[in-house]
């Protein structure tokens, strides 16, 4: 069941496009992940989902209501983190929570509180103020605030930018639990490394469009692209000489460890790398693929839109 | 802390509509009002005030205990307490209410929008299912609150001292006059506060917002004399003195300074009945009495509608530029 849809949804700032006819369906109990460089688009698309801001033309639904007609109606069942979410710095994390929860007209938060404190790991600076909080207790405590209404979709933007690689792991953990208890969640990051492995489906965004949309896996199989293969020698010899002229190598870069080297070859030619490095009698003593992720797919969008520029 | 859950034991989410529960502006107001009263500014302010009223209120009374032997009669004589004063105190509580009770309002509204937006708090508050207007009339009603309760503990409080210090107790008349006026210096703070808010609207820093509220002030209550002498000059030359002076009083009243202490002298004096140019052939063999409270109020309706309107003007650009501003900055 679809639970948020936009159609041609397009944003327009005077001259730029900020999103550009956007096509996007989110299914019910899902993880989606809105993956893009920093001013891709992304924070306007969900302020629009939120009617926060109103599209200059298409349409979005969330849950059948218009965000800019019925906005309450969409508040009301969207939990929404925002990047670089903040909170009343002299309140405690608790009062916090208890604002959020009055302004969400909850009869009794008090043990829903205290879970989600809990589950978040700020149990313990729960009654400290915010003030006092790291950027991570923060994010945490924002993805308190954002499932404190028990809604059915939730927004989170950027929600792992400030958090160490432990934090985001549980966060992770976190939210993919609330999709599989039956949440829509909508997440954004310029992060898909970290991202990837959490979303059923990913969107690749750029310039207000969407570049690639599909499962992780999928996308990595069906956009072949240059394969990367770190090669390491047991020697100082320089690859170059052994790879000097071969039509399918497009680039050769030192890798990050000493003896180690970065090649670039065309789509489905390492096994024919592997060859031409014996018969060339390099000394090689190890060979690893490196594209295998979405990264690579990502940056090739990257580049491919950049060239537009 | 308690909270809706008393009024609304088994609401159930389903059943939840508008109308049934509480309004997202009072929900805001409680929040702000709260946030307002533990505030240090608070604090400050009301010591502030406090100290400046009570010289106020001691001047004022010992000046009509100086002189009470030797009267008889004078008229509404417990509300000489809020305009009159003796050395060394510069002003009688009115006229320090006039010029000083603006930072109250001052101080309560310079930082309610673009406060929110630099703790990144407002994206959060206007994603709640509330309104987004909610917001800013939540927050000037929680200012006006504070202000009204500032106010009229400080009325209260002089009457107090004056009472004890003079042995007199206030009559009907003049309680409802005190009354009609601290609404007045409510409405009057209120446009301080809403000025404060529209600049907290229009500037992303909350310093800018601060330093050009309190610059609008200090320039309205140091240089508007000046400011208005020159601005008649244009419409009247100095040679014709009663032209000139008449076109002085109609400037100035475009400061809210002005209208308020205008208001003020009509209300507090029962034997005032004009303001501005008043010629001496004009009272010739005018008997002095009282205007009951009824006359007094006509005669000092310009003055408070006007204040009115320019309350509502300024909030009201608040509003329109809060409610077209983008959420992000």
């Amino acid at each position: 069941m679809a639970t948020i849809v936009t159609r041609e949804l397009t944003k327009r700032y005077g001259e730029t496009v900020a999103v550009d006819g956007l096509d996007l369906e989110l299914r019910r109990g899902e993880v989606f992940g809105l993956l893009g460089p920093n001013g891709a688009g992304k924070t306007t698309t969900i302020l629009m989902m939120l009617g926060l801001t109103e599209p200059t033309s298409g349409t979005v639904e969330v849950l059948g209501f218009d965000p800019a007609r019925n906005a309450l109606d969409v508040k009301r069942h969207v939990g929404y983190m925002p990047d670089a979410v903040g909170f009343y710095e002299t309140l405690t994390g608790r009062e916090n929570l208890r604002y959020t929860a009055r302004l969400n007209r909850m009869p009794s938060p008090e043990g829903q509180i205290d879970g989600l404190l809990g589950t978040v790991g700020l149990g313990a600076a729960a009654d400290d103020p915010v003030g006092t909080y790291s950027r991570g207790m923060r994010q945490r405590l924002g993805l308190a605030d954002a499932l404190l209404k028990s809604p059915d979709i939730l927004i989170l933007d950027e929600p792992t930018t400030a958090i160490d690689p432990e934090g985001v792991s549980e966060m992770l953990t976190l939210i993919r639990s609330s999709a599989d208890a039956g949440m829509t969640v909508l997440l954004s990051s310029h992060l898909l490394h970290q991202v990837q492995e959490v979303c059923d489906r990913v969107a690749i965004f750029v310039r207000g469009r969407v570049a690639a949309e599909g499962s992780p896996s999928e996308l990595a199989e069906s956009n072949p692209g240059p394969e990367v293969v770190e090669v390491g020698l047991d020697s100082d010899a320089d690859l170059f000489d052994h790879l000097d002229g071969v039509p399918f190598v497009e680039d050769i870069a030192s890798g990050r460890a000493p003896r180690t080297w970065r090649v670039t070859v065309a789509p489905g030619t390492t096994s024919d790398l592997m060859a031409v490095l014996v018969a060339s009698r390099a000394r090689v003593i190890s060979l690893t693929r490196l594209d295998h992720d979405l990264d690579a797919v990502y940056r090739r969008h990257f580049r491919r839109e950049g060239a537009h520029v | 802390m308690s909270d809706t859950a008393a009024l609304h034991p088994s609401v159930d989410r389903a059943e939840m509509r508008p109308g049934h529960f509480t309004a997202g502006w009072r929900i805001v107001a409680r929040k702000e009002l709260a946030d307002h009263l533990l505030s240090a500014r608070f604090a400050v302010l009301i010591a502030v005030l406090g100290v400046a009223a009570a010289a106020a209120v001691f001047s004022a009374s010992g000046g009509i205990r100086d002189v009470a032997p030797a009267a008889q009669g004078i008229p509404a004589l417990f509300l000489k307490l809020f305009t009159v004063t003796t050395d060394p105190v510069p002003f009688p509580f009115v006229t320090f209410i006039g010029f000083l009770a603006p930072l109250l309002g001052i101080m309560f509204g310079f930082d309610a929008v673009n406060g929110e937006r630099a703790q990144g708090t407002l994206p959060r508050l206007v994603a709640q299912p509330i309104h987004r207007d909610e917001v800013i009339i939540g927050k000037f009603v929680a200012g006006l609150t504070v202000i009204g309760l500032m106010l009229a503990a400080l009325t209260l409080f002089v009457s107090g001292i004056g009472i004890y210090r003079l042995g007199i107790v206030p009559t009907a008349a003049e309680v409802s006059r005190l009354a009609v006026w601290l609404v007045l210096a409510i409405i009057y703070v209120g446009l301080w506060l809403a000025l404060a808010t529209a600049a907290s609207v229009f500037f992303v820093r909350a310093a800018s917002s601060a330093l050009v509220s309190v610059g609008t002030w200090l320039v309205l209550a140091l240089f508007g004399n000046f400011l208005f002498r020159a601005l008649a000059g244009l419409f009247a030359s100095a040679d014709n003195q009663i032209a000139n002076l008449t076109a002085q009083v109609a400037v100035s009243r475009i400061s809210p300074i002005t209208l308020f202490t205008e208001a003020s002298s009509l209300l507090l004096d029962p034997t005032q009945r004009a303001t501005g140019l008043v010629l001496s052939t004009q009272v010739d063999r005018a008997l002095v009495s009282n205007l009951s409270l009824g006359q007094s109020l006509l005669v000092v309706s310009p003055q408070m509608i006007g204040l009115l309107a320019m309350t509502a003007v300024v909030f009201a650009a608040a509003f329109v530029a809060f409610m077209r501003q983008e959420v992000r900055a």
